[in-house]
């Protein structure tokens, strides 16, 4: 583990992987010790008031896949989100993990990096420790998480005085340090500027690749979800209206003529929908 | 421009040492401008003794004993009527804040009698307590009460919901939640309501010991306004003004030690 992340201070952008050393990765991910939990979405409804926002999401998610999920704003996609990281209660059906469970092996994070502006950077990332944040190795660890993020030198400052940017790889580490076994993102880039965010997917899909965990990312940028995804859901009036599998070799090219016309097949759907708003 | 910009800019034209210096002009000038009205003849000292003449009221009142002991009587009744009031508003602004049970209970009748001014009370509070210490420290900690116990709740009130919930996903116990979230979340207005009840403190207090005291700063100025000391009242208005000033330098000198991680407390 540790090599791992000396490699990672040593090249903080391991974009270079060459393309052979890609293709064996993606056949047997790594998988540091922790494994990734598969989920399995049953039914899944959910109402708020009269309000049907999921009607009947039924969705197998194997261990370590990269999910996005796109989709037109009120779709239900944030609140999908929810269900899974177990913030709210669905109103019917099901979301199993093939295992129990454990407090920590699920984690979120937010479109707002949620940071504690009373508490240094290292003691935010502490608090993603959970219950075992007053263990011993505790410090060690979210300094590590630190690390892996890039952040190594920002432990000892006030978030106050951090980019968005920085806030969110913060963020990023608070919810790593307790190797999340399924890990959800919220629209987590939608508030940084283009190159921060390009930046940003970049460190997703490197911890990702490293860690192994299974996770789910909530957008409304296209391109992001083909450029990140195994697999792009769309969700159309609280229901699965596209599920996309991706199989191109990562790193992917960014504006690559393939990405582009999966972007096109995506956007194209998600605009069927609305055709009328758009012909005047 | 906000309260950070102007913090932040770089004021490399003054010199670092000045800083502290500069606030101390305009009292200066002002006290100059006296000195000299009076020794020219333009104030009659009747109206108004020369600056000269309430530091010679003054050395004498210290040489006796007299204005130590007035101080400290002061200083104390202020202290433990502020530290009763605040603790009491503190508490009912930690409940009502966070038990919804608490504030439907408590809060209209709190407001109902925050509407009251207090000093008011006095006739009552007299009838009560006589002139006794009770009676100053009871009309302290009353008016002192209502600015900690409002900014208390309101403080606890605006912490942001989206902290709370981080906290809750990461497993905080209620108590940790109160601890590492909500309380240094609410600590800025809290410090807000501090430095409001240490105006009203200083204004209750020298309003009850001008009225029935037989001891302190009020006393003191009531008892010498009888002798026509002139001298010695002003004295003890520019005393209140330097214990005025003294506890909002020390709330000032708590809220940086604090509240070191916000923005606006944070060296340029």
């Amino acid at each position: 583990m540790i090599e791992a992340l000396q490699f990672l201070v040593a090249e903080p952008r391991p974009n270079s992987f060459d393309v052979d050393d890609t293709s064996s990765e993606r056949a047997a991910p790594p998988r540091p010790e922790t494994a990734a939990l598969p989920l399995d979405l049953r039914g899944l409804r959910k109402s708020f008031g009269d309000n049907d926002v999921l009607r009947g999401i039924d969705l197998h998610i194997p261990a370590g896949q990269f999910v996005t999920i796109v989709g037109r704003s009120g779709c239900g996609k944030s609140t999908l989100l929810r269900l899974i990281a177990g913030l709210e209660a669905p109103s019917a059906g099901q979301i199993g993990f093939g295992e129990d469970k454990l407090p920590g092996d699920v984690r979120v994070m937010f479109q707002e990096p949620r940071l504690l502006p009373w508490a240094r950077v290292l003691a935010n990332v502490e608090i993603g420790l959970g219950t075992e944040r007053s263990s011993p190795d505790a410090k060690a660890r979210a300094e590590a998480a630190m690390i892996e993020v890039g952040l190594d030198d920002k432990r000892g400052q006030w978030p106050a005085v951090l980019s968005g940017g920085q806030k969110q790889r913060v963020a990023l580490a608070r919810a790593l340090v307790s190797r999340p076994r399924v890990l959800a993102f919220d629209e987590p880039l939608g508030a940084l500027d283009a190159l921060t965010r390009i930046a940003m997917q970049r460190l997703l899909e490197d911890v990702w690749r490293d860690q192994g965990f299974t996770a789910i990312l909530v957008t409304h940028d296209v391109a992001e979800a083909v450029a990140l995804a195994d697999r792009v859901l769309v969700i159309e009036d609280g229901r699965i209206a596209k599920d996309l599998l991706i199989d191109l070799p990562r790193p992917r090219q960014r504006g690559s003529a393939e990405l582009a016309a999966l972007e096109g097949e995506i956007l194209r759907d998600l605009l069927k929908g609305s055709e009328d708003a758009f012909e005047l | 421009m906000s309260l950070v910009e102007t913090l932040a800019r770089p004021r490399t034209w003054r010199l670092p040492q000045a800083d502290g210096l500069i606030q101390w002009i305009v009292p200066l000038v002002i006290v100059v401008v006296w000195q000299a009205a009076s020794s020219f003849g333009l104030v009659p000292a009747r109206v108004l003794p020369a600056p000269s003449d309430v530091v010679v009221a003054g050395w004498k009142l210290l040489q006796s004993g007299d204005l130590v002991r007035n101080i400290w009587v002061s200083f104390w009744r202020a202290s433990v009527g502020f530290a009763i009031g605040g603790s009491i508003g503190f508490a009912f602004g930690l409940a009502n804040g966070l038990s919804g049970l608490s504030a439907r209970l408590s809060d209209t009748t709190l407001q109902m009698v925050r509407n009251i001014p207090h000093l008011a009370l006095i006739p009552l509070v007299i009838l009560w307590f006589g002139i006794d210490e009770q009676a100053k420290l009871f009309l302290v900690a009353l008016g002192v009460f209502f600015p900690i116990y409002l900014n208390t709740l309101h403080g606890i009130r605006t912490v942001d919901p989206q902290l709370i919930e981080m906290g809750r996903i990461y497993g905080m116990s209620n108590l940790e939640l109160f601890r590492r979230v909500i309380f240094p979340g609410a600590l800025p207005s809290v410090f807000v309501g501090v430095r409001f009840a240490l105006g009203i403190m200083w204004l209750t207090l020298i309003v009850a010991e001008t009225i029935a005291a037989s001891s302190g700063l009020g006393y003191m100025a009531m008892q010498a306004r009888e002798f026509m000391q002139i001298d010695v009242v002003v004295l003890s208005i520019l005393i209140y003004a330097l214990l005025g000033k003294l506890a909002d330098s020390a709330s000032r000198l708590l809220e940086r030690l604090t509240l070191s991680w916000h923005p606006a407390f944070q060296k340029a």
